[in-house]
């Protein structure tokens, strides 16, 4: 009897664990084929994660809030981008151009956000293809901001910045003068692989933030509000406010998490970077074992060692194997779009299957009861 | 007054403005130094490209489907057809038939499995068919490498294998439609063939609403539940809609490929829903109601804008900001129709 | 003095008296029990009593409300929340995501402030764990039943569903009232024993409670006094000591038969030998009207009617039969099997079925009235086509759907535009004879027919059943009518079949007093009765 529980649970958990287990699997394919060292391969993920898991971090909350996968998170993430736009015309350096970055892109993230989340109110029930579309609405609005806004409009007057033509941003940006000084701010080197401790520091710092947040009355409210929005609105608890706040709050984190991300990629992608960004980190999250409606911090950091290793791996994968670094390339494409697609279906399938199974249980009930 | 409110109501603020917006760039573009004529015949040539990729969305939308965000499956069916048949060598407008016919079986046995899986995800079609439509593309991508192509037009020089990024279509169908039945009136040029071409498909959609089918399939989009307790086997109905669709968006991308006179492989399929999504939208379709109509007055709209923007601002402003506007208008269009109160009265 | 007290209240909706000039008094911690059936006026009493927007928004109501000897007039349920009373609704209000005692504090959760809710404002206050869970056991204990605090109400049995909804209403500190609606209708016996119990537990305390119910031997079991509502008026305030399950059913269903009502009554008609329809142990599974176990026979031509309370069941039968929920057991049609959860295996056996969901099932709203009445017999049948090509293409012949439709229109005095008009633009009544319309044009052999009155005025009310019964009486079709008002099965019907608790009680002929169908609606007593 027991053993047949143990059993039981073996597969569901293989069922509920679909997607990290498929990634794991893959990685154990490639790392041989690959071929690359340990050390190099550690060092590597180590990097990714101090460069993305801030991202990925601020995906939680709309989740919690019941929203789904915030596809919207690109919002912060080009605020954040303006704000590095800013610092690097006004040659402000190192950490204290990182903070004032952090500084003006926050306002810009509130508002985006708010709009956002007003956006997704409106269209309650299809929240992620929304969110998503916003993302796409808003890429246009930000390239004609930043592509002929800045310079005429918006004051700005640098040749590292500005095209030669007098206005408009270039298409990449040396981000020479805040290039890792956070990582390099204070860094141990352990076997030859560096640690940066002060991106650990407020990595650790926001993990403690999302943990505290969830105790807190407002992360109470976002879970009411999240499982079910009538009984929490009849409990008084203003949902709408507690909706965009919810997305308010991660286009924020989604903004430092991409000045943190610039800063250590240390190039800005003017025109792409923002979008790369949002899938990648969705498809992170949902490889760390995530659904649309319930995603922790562990998810995060298995998600990002798991993606990024896989995204390391597959170039040289596919050269040893089929002899074109193009294949693994775009597998990795097809592996991070169709992450996503299977992570949404099975959460559908689940929560389909779920209802019927409460109808049968239903139904074998009154079959007792007739018996009875 | 009252019938005048509810007509423009009907009709829609947005797709006022996008209205007026035309009219007013063909006001001006005389000023510009622009031909108007020229002009014109662009938007035409554009509606020819582009209008059966328009009319794909029909089908699923009034399955209830909603936006055939997966459009890109279509168009890889259309891709599959059109590289097979220049992989026969066969030439010609002939080359052009034989891609309709490769591409027929793939569309509908990719539509079938699509269908089936929507039926499985009601309620979240559309994300869920914009990551299948992505996802697909990408798997493409990898296929177009390794698949074992051998026409020197379409696989790349020095490796001999792997299909190029783009492929022309000279030689093969190239303008097939367009220089078909051709009227050139001063600077103004109507391609017939592409109008007649879509003319035949929109009637057999809207031939296809009035039959008993077609009918059911309406009534499954208006309301299921209806249709389930009237014996309407609603899975079935969902599954044949997302079927046409596909198909029509194998055709949809063979009629572009005609006009253009390139294939584009790889990721080129990639963002192809969202111009035919905000197109049929900006022509009066709502999330599960559109008709032919639509799809014409909204492709017009749409291309009209694609094509008067850049010329019009350009020798105004002597800025392009036309890609930026159309990102705008066209997502600005679908985040409208998305967060409308749609289906309330159910 | 009164805890509460009511005089003279008395309420209209669009001049429809719903109540009239209802006087009580409940002392503190007594137990009233308040019995009518489906639309005597309980439910609007509750509402005046909550001060909730349906009646500010349809003209406020007349008499006086009075707690502690003081006139309130309660603008929002949130004001009557402050003034102590607390209602438990039939349907559940909780959070399945989360515990016991996060459900029964939900949104008043005890916080404690720290350094960061100072910078962010108090909605960034922890919540205090350990305080929640010491109130929630407060109210589980003051309402002396068992709960696990911890327990995730998704994993719950429903009576302890109930308990958590009983435990939130009871932890608001101010509560002296608690109104309970229907408590006991989705628990099991044992469950229900230990509400009661419960319940009595709260009386001790000096909180009184008005309850609500159906089952009438839980009044004796708990209640000090007993209200029984018919029509909107008290017909009777009985001591619960006193009184019987009888007497009670009687007030509640009895009714003076006037001259005028009695010429409306079905005339007596000899019933026909053969059987149309035999339904044998049918199980349905339609959320809150689930039938468990359920034997009819339906005479050929008859016009049979369903009675019955709410949640028995009633309105379950004939969705079960038409496919529409999932069901099990044996349904013939002459004789013949009848393929159950497959509405086109109904529709091509000939049986037709007009929903009590007008809107969700009933109708395509968004489309004209000829789609309306058209589409089911088009679909099922190949009515209102064109065939061309030797059938390959079946085309919708619009002047014929024009013509049923107008037809129906005239013959049904459909109150619209054109036969174009959109269906959601139409009259609650009128949206009702399409349905009708749509029913009447698949020439069914035997129609069901659910709830046709409800939710429309008392002119197409009457229109309704008109129709329905002329339809019966000319075309000799066999009609299974399903509705909450007796005295509506009463104009129409031969027999009238009573559904309790998932079966069918018994059948009696139309001509029967009132009280008799009473008896048998309030349940297992109805054996005793006889």
């Amino acid at each position: 009897m027991r053993r047949n529980i143990k059993e039981f649970n073996i597969r569901e958990f293989a069922i509920n664990n679909i997607v990290p287990i498929i990634f794991i699997v893959l990685c154990i394919i490639c790392i041989p084929l690959a071929g690359y060292s340990g050390q190099y391969l550690v060092s590597q993920i180590i990097t990714r994660i101090m460069r993305n898991s801030f991202l990925v971090l601020s995906l939680l909350i709309p989740i919690m809030a019941g929203m789904g996968l915030n596809f919207g998170m690109t919002l912060g993430a080009m605020a954040g981008q303006i704000g590095i736009i800013f610092i690097t015309a006004w040659n402000v350096v190192g950490i204290p151009g990182l903070l004032l970055a952090a500084i003006i892109a926050t306002p810009i993230a509130v508002l985006l956000g708010w709009f956002c989340g007003k956006m997704l109110n409106m269209a309650k029930g299809r929240e992620m293809i929304t969110s998503y579309m916003i993302s796409f609405f808003m890429n246009g609005v930000y390239q004609l901001v930043v592509l002929y806004g800045m310079g005429p409009v918006i004051p700005i007057e640098s040749d590292q910045v500005i095209l030669p033509r007098g206005y408009g941003v270039r298409n990449t940006i040396d981000l020479i003068n805040v290039r890792q000084s956070i990582d390099t701010f204070w860094q141990i080197s352990i076997g030859g692989i560096n640690i940066p401790i002060l991106t650990i520091i407020f990595i650790a710092l926001l993990c403690v933030v999302i943990i505290w947040f969830r105790k807190t009355k407002l992360g109470q409210d976002m879970r009411a509000v999240g499982q079910d929005m009538e009984v929490a609105r009849e409990a008084g608890i203003k949902v709408e406010r507690t909706r965009i706040l919810a997305i308010v709050i991660s286009t924020v984190f989604a903004a430092y998490g991409m000045i943190i991300y610039l800063s250590n990629m240390g190039t800005l992608n003017t025109y792409n970077s923002h979008s790369q960004i949002g899938m990648f980190s969705i498809a992170a999250l949902l490889v760390g074992g995530a659904s649309v409606s319930k995603a922790s911090i562990k998810n995060v950091f298995l998600g990002i060692i798991l993606f990024h290793l896989m995204f390391i791996l597959t170039p040289q994968a596919g050269m040893k194997l089929m002899g074109q670094a193009q294949i693994g390339e775009y597998f990795r494409v097809f592996v991070s779009y169709g992450v996503i697609t299977l992570a949404l279906v099975l959460y559908e399938i689940r929560t389909r299957r779920e209802k019927a199974e409460s109808a049968k249980q239903l139904a074998g009930l009154q079959k007792e009861g007739a018996k009875a | 007054m009252e019938k005048v409110k509810e007509l423009l109501r009907s009709f829609g603020l947005p797709r006022l403005i996008i209205a007026g917006f035309l009219l007013l760039l063909f006001i001006v573009a005389p000023f510009v130094e622009i031909n108007v004529g020229a002009s014109l015949s662009d938007t035409l040539a554009r509606f020819g490209m582009n209008s059966i990729m328009v009319l794909a969305m029909v089908p699923m939308i009034h399955s209830g489907c909603g936006l055939n965000f997966g459009l890109p499956l279509g168009i890889i069916s259309g891709l599959l057809g059109a590289t097979l048949s220049i992989e026969t060598g066969v030439t010609g407008p002939l080359s052009f038939i034989l891609a309709i016919l490769y591409s027929t079986p793939f569309a509908l046995i990719l539509g079938w499995g699509y269908g089936q899986l929507l039926n499985r995800v009601k309620g979240s079609e559309m994300m869920i068919a914009t990551y299948v439509g992505f996802s697909s593309v990408a798997f493409m991508s990898i296929m177009w490498l390794i698949l074992p192509y051998s026409s020197p037009t379409m696989v790349w020089g020095y490796s001999g294998s792997g299909l190029r990024t783009t492929i022309s279509t000279d030689g093969f169908y190239s303008h097939v439609l367009k220089d078909f039945l051709q009227i050139n009136i001063g600077t103004l040029s109507i391609s017939f063939g592409e109008i007649l071409f879509f003319a035949i498909f929109a009637f057999i959609i809207w031939a296809f609403l009035h039959t008993k089918t077609g009918t059911a399939m309406t009534a499954v989009g208006s309301n299921p539940i209806f249709a389930r307790a009237s014996g309407i086997n609603v899975n079935k109905q969902r599954t044949l809609s997302v079927m046409m669709s596909t198909w029509l968006g194998a055709l949809g991308i063979l009629c572009y490929q005609q006009g253009y006179g390139f294939i584009q492989l790889y990721q080129g399929p990639m963002y192809m829903a969202m111009p035919a999504v905000s197109a049929i939208l900006i022509g009066g379709a709502s999330v599960n109601k559109a008709s032919i109509a639509n799809v014409i007055i909204g492709t017009i709209l749409y291309q009209g804008i694609v094509t008067m923007t850049p010329s019009v601002m350009n020798n105004l402003i002597h800025t392009d900001m036309s890609e930026v506007l159309r990102i705008i208008v066209s997502n600005g269009m679908i985040l409208y129709a998305l967060t409308r109160k749609t289906g309330a009265s159910r | 003095m009164p805890l509460l007290e009511m005089q003279n209240v008395s309420k209209e909706y669009n001049g429809n008296p719903v109540l009239k000039d209802v006087s009580f008094k409940l002392k503190q911690g007594e137990v009233l029990g308040l019995v009518g059936e489906n639309g005597a006026g309980k439910s609007t009493l509750m509402n005046i009593l909550f001060g909730m927007d349906v009646i500010h928004q349809t003209g406020g109501y007349g008499g006086k409300v009075l707690i502690d000897g003081k006139e309130v007039k309660f603008a929002s349920p949130l004001d009557a929340l402050k003034a102590g009373i607390g209602m438990v609704h039939q349907e559940f209000s909780l959070l399945p995501g989360f515990t016991a005692a996060e459900n029964i504090l939900l949104n008043r959760e005890p916080e404690n402030k720290n350094v960061l809710s100072l910078v962010f404002g108090p909605r960034t206050n922890t919540i205090d764990r350990k305080e929640l869970q010491k109130k929630a056991i407060d109210a589980i204990t003051k309402l002396g039943v068992t709960l696990d605090p911890d327990m995730l109400v998704s994993e719950m049995p429903v009576g302890h569903k109930q308990f958590t909804e009983i435990s939130r209403e009871i932890s608001k500190s101010s509560i002296r009232l608690l109104v309970l609606d229907e408590p006991t209708a989705v628990l099991s016996e044992k469950e229900a024993e230990m509400l009661l119990k419960a319940i009595r537990n709260l009386s001790a305390q000096g909180i009184s409670v008005i309850f609500i119910t159906h089952r009438l031997q839980e009044i004796l079991d708990v209640c000090n006094k007993v209200i029984v509502m018919r029509d909107g008026r008290i017909i009777n305030e009985l001591d619960a000591a006193s009184t019987s399950i009888q007497e009670m059913a009687r007030l509640m269903v009895g009714r003076e038969v006037s001259a005028g009502r009695a010429k409306e009554k079905a005339e007596e008609r000899p019933l026909s030998d053969k059987i149309v329809l035999s339904i044998k142990n049918l199980w349905v599974d339609m959320p809150g009207e689930t039938v468990k176990d359920v034997n009819l026979e339906v005479h050929q031509g008859e016009f049979l009617g369903i009675g019955g309370l709410a949640g028995q069941g009633k309105i379950g039968i004939p969705n079960g039969i038409m496919g529409l929920y999932p069901a099990g057991g044996s349904v013939k049609l002459n004789g013949q099997e009848i393929q159950l959860n497959n509405p086109r295996a109904c529709l091509d056996a000939s049986l037709a079925f007009v929903s009590e969901d007008r809107r969700g099932v009933g109708l395509l709203l968004d489309e004209s009235l000829e789609w309306n009445v058209a589409f089911t017999a088009m679909q099922t049948q190949n009515r209102f086509l064109k065939q061309y090509l030797g059938g390959l293409i079946k085309w919708r012949d619009q002047e014929a759907i024009k013509e049923i439709t107008d037809q129906y229109i005239n013959e049904l005095q459909i109150k619209c535009t054109s036969s174009k008009q959109r269906a959601k633009e139409l009259s609650g009544g009128n949206q009702q004879k399409i349905c009708l319309a749509k029913a009447f044009a698949l020439q069914p052999k035997l129609l069901f027919v659910s709830e046709p009155t409800r939710g429309i005025d008392i002119g197409a009310k009457a229109l309704v059943l008109q129709a329905l019964k002329r339809y019966n009486r000319e075309n000799g079709v066999t009609i299974v009518m399903i509705s909450s008002e007796l005295e509506e099965l009463r104009q129409c019907c031969d027999r009238i079949a009573i559904v309790t608790d998932g079966a069918i009680s018994g059948i009696l002929p139309a001509s029967t007093p009132s009280e008799d169908f009473g008896i048998l609606m309030v349940g297992k007593t109805g054996k005793e009765a006889k």
